[in-house]
């Protein structure tokens, strides 16, 4: 693990303007991810700037019935907070469905968006990687690849997006604020992730020296029925083969507000928005879920040994929107 | 025995009673191997190979050197010498224990994806690992053979020798398969295993002169120093190995492998005591694991369901620098009285880190191809899968006719179905479904031969009544030292409270390897002949002194000394030559006499998604022919352990190895999947308790018998959930689609 | 160097490390204290699970540095029933998960009596859920047992909590 310096902020604006001043700084949230990097030699900082002592730790109402998350929340905080549980129940099942209590603990909401990839040949510096050294190439393509993704790859990377919180995340149209020396902005979760395309290694539309510091969530009538399903290769304490953040409203057997997302098949959290056009207006039945879910996975390109995950991304969604729909019904006769 | 002296008290051979080692393991005082702090105490790095063949060409260590607190870099260039790993011989048990022939730092050759190739030796462990990554070697690759698939069609027969035989034969298996009227004709194929011992290999070495201390995290301490002795030419009185915890084992700790060698070589290059703790990575780059296979398992039967013929072959894999076959067919020269067997075994070699003793190896992944064959012929045949099995339950052992010196599977298979309520069972395939889950119920038998390894031991009976044992064996979490004080505490008739027992020290009378199921026989064996001993005196004693009738401590206490003691072996050259003569000797002969080995029956019953595949084993029961128990409570513990890791066999676990490079991709704890709290349901463990009469106690070792038939057991609950026949090896939702 | 004062098992510590180092790296090699277990350095098995103002957490992918001035809680700072259940129950073979383990379940009943739910709680939104074996086992899945102690460990965390 190579040395760096340590830099602890307690205040939003010297956080911004050290990383800002110092080429090699990264923002250092709870250390789940970035630390095992470092010690990696995959990260290669020259700074910390630890920022889990900024005021960024408060879950809020907002006006309107959405909810305002800082950055600085730790994700067990957010998967046990009464609003989240109430009205966004697919935010606390991802949230419950990563990693272990102990890194729940410790990772926070931010880092959690920025995790990086578990791509083994990201990880292993003895193998190419065009996301760790650019243009060095992909160890992957013709390798192990049973955990890589079948959507949006290139032909440079196909490694997928790791977090479970950021595909409820997805599905729920978050918004992420960003702060930085030159000001505040937002961008909606589905616009912060970059496809590889030629450039692997650029993952978001983020600068180096911009935080996130919030992520709102919008008040959304389909978000109390909602639900994350993940399939992994043991029950718990492992990351997604397959999972999908979804929510239903139905008017009767009418589906009139569909949000599907998909985590463990591409580079970035998946909205389904092909599966989501074909679910709204139609009824709520087996067939209009299974075509939905084809249609979204008509696209899907797998490698030799991970083809098997188009088939069971299919059959998840099609199994979350039924017991959704199993749910709602369920609901209605009571 | 009997006794003048007064033995009233309850037996607690048997008794649930709890571990000694509890408080220390559960205060944080135990301390394992990584854990010793020493005057001066420098921290080791390794840096690993990154070709699988090759030739190392250049090593720039400078700017590694150049960190601070770097205290050395050592490589082929500047490394002492250390002499040659001897070729195994079967005349010293001891040189079975190099992990590799590779000779560390003293060769520019690599022959495998992972061999060490310079360790770093600095004032914090954090320094040698940030220098570590700094030393950069350059190779000339040269062609390496890594793809264990693409390598089959080479597989060579292997010559298999008495205590691991490779292949046997009975009649004419493949005429009477040919003529058989029902067949089932299967390969099954299981990867490779990594034994994942929590705690990762470790060693704290320190040099005084030509004297050398060694806390190492090892399963065989005697051996070890053997090894140590002569890798740096030393006497063997020199060297001494303390264990006294080990953090889980598995087979993974049994023998030398590099990490020891260099953290002993490092401590006497730098003149300083020497830690060297591996990373979970280093654990699998540096120590063997278990071979992946592809099997063979045809049957020929009777519409009555006698089978007519048993065939039963394995391909596995071997290093060129060293290590044993792996001897995955033996069960089957044992389970079943087929009319006509036909076992055989062969290898590919390959440029890998050769394999090693991985939880019953051999009997593990042979036993998942078996006793899948033999539900597949139940299913084919429309029998019920217990009652084929007993149709075949031979009398003799089926290969050669030997007696049996204790089989009580039947019975075992009768409490596990009462147990589990096996008679509820639905044999037809997927017809049980709870919402979404579809249920199944599975059985496999689980077997695992005995051998028995000699070991030293003395007991001391003092006048204030406390007992010591002293042997150097291993408490890697088997409960030995527990077991064994109760052992002595029912031998000499005294309460257990007063029982020490002292091991994990090489300066202790050499006690047996904790491997092969073999610990707690073979020192059992030897605490019951010096408490046999020691009893004798003690009459002597009392009949002197006129105290027959009293308590020993009185006994000893009145003959006015403060203890008694006796010994059994010896620790001398001749002492140890005699005792692997014995053992020699008495292998032979109870190999000649009988076929010896526990058993049981696994009952499981899994849930399967019907939509993802996912699988999740609800529902245990396993019921045990393992001789008398000495411990019901660790005994259980044990027996679950090994059906946990057989559960991860099932569903989980495998190397990933990129089969360009030789590479392992998954070395770490996040990408090899072993099995968490969530994935283990309630584990049911019944047991006969009936002796084995050629055993001490009449127990039978426990370590291995677990995992034998789990994968299997699950496998087949899988097909009766499901209907689908799983034959390969993790059976992970991928393949359940 | 960096200059960090900590609070472990309730005393206050002094260490001057570079930030690299891990809490756990400080705790065993810089304060005398292996209690912590290393078993991957990776945060993948759990065996490093110390208690950071009561909460668990990974002590190897915690900087030191970012601990300062956080109350510590290691294994040797443990008094709890927890311990003699575990051992009356064999929730342990080798010992090397077992420090981790127990603190890691001190640390999840402090959680469920907030209200922190799980995965495998049927509805996110309840309250109060009784602690079942089902809901044990996955909260307790971070901590990883080889030697396959989990029924023990299932049954000495449920006899504490009932």
């Amino acid at each position: 693990m190579r040395t760096f310096d340590y830099v602890t902020a307690t205040d939003v604006t010297t956080a911004l303007r050290t990383v800002a001043e110092r080429p090699g700084a990264k923002f250092l949230g709870g250390g789940t991810n970035l630390v095992d990097l470092i010690r990696e030699n995959v990260e290669r900082p020259d700074v910390v700037v630890d920022v889990t002592r900024l005021p960024l730790t408060g879950i809020d109402e907002l006006p309107g019935g959405g909810v305002r998350v800082g950055a600085g929340v730790r994700n067990s905080a957010l998967a046990a907070h009464p609003l989240v549980r109430t009205r966004y129940p697919v935010l606390s099942q991802a949230v419950l469905n990563g990693a272990s209590a102990q890194l729940r603990n410790m990772a926070t909401v931010g880092g959690n968006l920025l995790q990086r990839t578990r791509c083994p040949y990201f990880y292993d510096t003895a193998s190419p990687c065009a996301k760790r050294e650019p243009g060095s190439g992909c160890g992957a393509l013709g390798g192990i690849t049973r955990d890589a993704a079948i959507l949006g790859v290139s032909e440079h990377c196909v490694a997928t997006h790791p977090s479970d919180m950021a595909v409820a995340l997805a599905a729920l149209d978050a918004v992420v604020e960003v702060e930085s020396i030159r000001g505040t902005r937002r961008v909606p979760v589905l616009e912060l992730y970059r496809p590889p395309g030629d450039t692997p290694h650029v993952e978001t539309v983020l600068e180096r020296d911009e935080l996130i510091t919030a992520v709102e969530l919008p008040a959304a009538d389909a978000a109390p029925r909602s639900r994350y399903r993940k399939v992994r290769d043991r029950a718990s304490y492992a990351f997604a083969l397959v999972s999908v953040a979804a929510a239903l409203r139905l008017d009767g057997d009418t589906i009139v507000d569909a949000r599907v997302a998909l985590g463990g098949v591409a580079p970035l959290p998946w909205r389904a928005a092909e599966a989501e056009r074909l679910l709204v207006g139609a009824p709520a039945t087996e067939e209009t879920f299974a075509r939905a879910a084809e249609a979204e996975l008509a696209a899907a390109t797998p490698q030799h040994d991970n083809a098997f995950k188009v088939e069971l991304a299919r059959r998840t969604i099609v199994a979350t929107l039924r017991e959704l729909q199993e749910h709602a019904a369920a609901g209605s006769a009571a | 025995m009997t006794s003048t002296h007064n033995t009233t008290r309850e037996p607690v051979v048997g008794a649930p009673v709890d571990r000694v080692d509890g408080p220390a393991k559960t205060t944080g005082a135990a301390r394992f191997a990584a854990e010793h702090d020493l005057a001066g105490l420098t921290h080791a790095a390794l840096v690993t190979a990154t070709v699988s063949r090759g030739r190392i060409t250049g090593i720039d260590t400078s700017a590694a050197e150049a960190l601070p607190g770097v205290v050395a870099v050592l490589t082929h260039h500047n490394a002492p010498k250390l002499n040659p790993p001897k070729r195994v011989s079967p005349v010293n048990m001891s040189t079975m224990v190099s992990g590799t022939q590779v000779n560390y730092l003293n060769t520019d050759e690599v022959h495998w994806d992972g061999q060490p190739v310079a360790v770093v030796v600095a004032e914090h462990s954090h320094a040698a690992r940030e220098a570590a990554a700094l030393v950069e070697v350059t190779y000339e690759r040269l062609p390496a053979t890594v793809d264990f698939a693409a390598e089959l069609p080479n597989a060579v027969l292997d010559k298999g020798n008495m205590l691991m035989p490779t292949g046997a034969k009975k009649g004419d298996a493949d005429a009477a398969l040919a003529a058989a009227p029902v067949v089932v004709d299967s390969e099954y194929s299981t990867p490779q295993h990594h034994h994942n011992a929590i705690e990762p290999h470790a060693t704290t070495a320190v040099w005084h002169g030509d004297e050398l201390a060694v806390h190492d995290a090892t399963q065989n301490m005697a051996w070890l120093r053997a090894h140590l002795a002569l890798r740096f030419g030393v006497p063997e009185a020199k060297v001494r190995v303390l264990a006294p915890f080990v953090g889980g084992g598995f087979g993974g700790k049994g023998f030398a492998w590099p990490g020891v060698i260099l953290a002993v070589l490092a401590a006497r290059a730098t003149g300083r005591p020497v830690r060297l703790s591996l990373t979970r990575e280093d654990v699998y780059r540096t120590v063997g694991a278990r071979t992946p296979s592809t099997q063979r398992v045809a049957l020929g039967a009777g519409r009555d369901g006698k089978l007519t013929a048993l065939v039963h072959t394995a391909v596995t894999r071997k290093s060129p620098v060293g290590g044993q076959p792996e001897p995955a067919v033996t069960p089957a020269n044992h389970l079943y009285g087929a009319a006509n067997i036909r076992t055989g075994q062969s290898s590919v070699t390959l440029d890998w880190i050769p394999n090693t003793a991985v939880r019953a190896p051999g009997d593990a992944i042979g036993s998942f191809a078996l006793e899948s064959a033999i539900d597949e012929l139940a299913y084919e045949l429309g029998a019920d899968p217990i009652e084929l099995r007993m149709r075949n339950e031979p009398e003799r052992n089926p290969i050669d006719g030997k007696k049996f010196s204790h089989r009580m599977l039947r019975e075992a298979y009768e409490l596990g179905a009462h147990r589990f309520g096996w008679a509820d069972r639905s044999p037809e395939p997927g017809t049980t479904r709870d919402g979404r889950w579809l249920v199944g119920t599975g059985v496999a038998t689980a077997y695992h031969p005995q051998l028995r390894l000699t070991a030293n031991v003395t007991v001391r009976l003092a006048a204030d009544g406390s007992v010591t044992v002293r042997s150097g064996l291993h408490e890697i979490g088997v409960g030995a030292a527990t077991v064994q004080a109760q052992i002595a505490a029912d031998a000499l008739g005294v309460p257990f409270d007063a029982v020490h027992v002292e091991c994990g020290d090489s300066a202790l009378p050499e006690g047996a390897m904790a491997g092969g199921s073999m610990q707690t026989s073979s020192v059992a064996a030897s605490v019951l002949a010096a408490c046999r001993k020691l009893t004798r005196r003690l009459d002597t004693l009392a009949r002197r002194s006129g105290t027959a009738g009293r308590t020993p401590a009185e006994i000893v206490a009145a003959a006015k000394v403060p203890y008694i003691e006796a010994a059994v072996g010896s620790d001398t050259r001749i002492g140890k030559a005699a005792g692997q003569a014995r053992f020699m000797a008495r292998t032979a002969r109870d190999m000649r006499r009988w076929q010896k080995a526990a058993c049981g029956a696994h009952f499981c019953e899994v849930r399967v998604d019907a939509d993802t595949g996912e699988v999740r084993v609800s529902r245990w029961t396993g019921a045990f022919d393992v001789g008398r128990v000495m411990n019901r409570k660790t005994a259980v513990s044990q027996l679950r352990g090994g059906i946990v890791m057989g559960i991860g066999m099932a569903l989980t676990e495998e190397a990933h190895v990129d089969p360009r490079s030789g590479r392992i991709m998954n070395p770490s704890l996040s990408g090899y999947h072993v099995p968490v709290h969530a994935d283990i349901p309630p584990i049911d463990i019944a047991y006969l308790d009936e002796p084995d009469p050629t055993m001490p106690l009449g127990l039978l070792g426990i370590g291995e018998v677990g995992i034998t038939g789990v994968a299997a057991a699950v496998a087949n609950a899988i097909h009766n959930a499901t209907g689908k026949r799983l034959r390969d090896l993790p059976i992970t939702p991928a393949k359940l689609l | 160097m960096a200059e960090v004062r900590l609070r472990v098992n309730g005393a206050d510590r002094r260490l001057d490390i570079p930030p690299q180092v891990s809490l756990l790296d400080a705790l065993r090699e810089h304060l005398g204290l292996p209690g912590t277990k290393k078993g991957c350095d990776q945060g993948a098995c759990g065996a490093c699970t110390v208690l950071a103002d009561g909460e668990r957490i990974n002590a190897c992918l915690a900087l030191t540095v970012q601990y300062a001035d956080r109350e510590i809680t290691t294994i040797e700072g443990v008094d709890h029933p927890l311990q003699e259940a575990f051992v009356r129950h064999d929730g342990f073979q080798c010992g090397y998960c077992t420090s981790g383990q127990i603190c890691s379940a001190i640390g999840m009943l402090a959680e469920h009596k907030d209200g922190m739910p799980s995965a495998v709680s049927e509805d996110p939104a309840a309250e109060g859920e009784e602690l079942t074996d089902e809901e044990i086992r996955e909260r307790m899945s971070g901590n990883i047992c080889r030697c396959g102690a989990y029924n023990g460990v299932v049954e000495a965390v449920a006899e504490v909590v009932r």
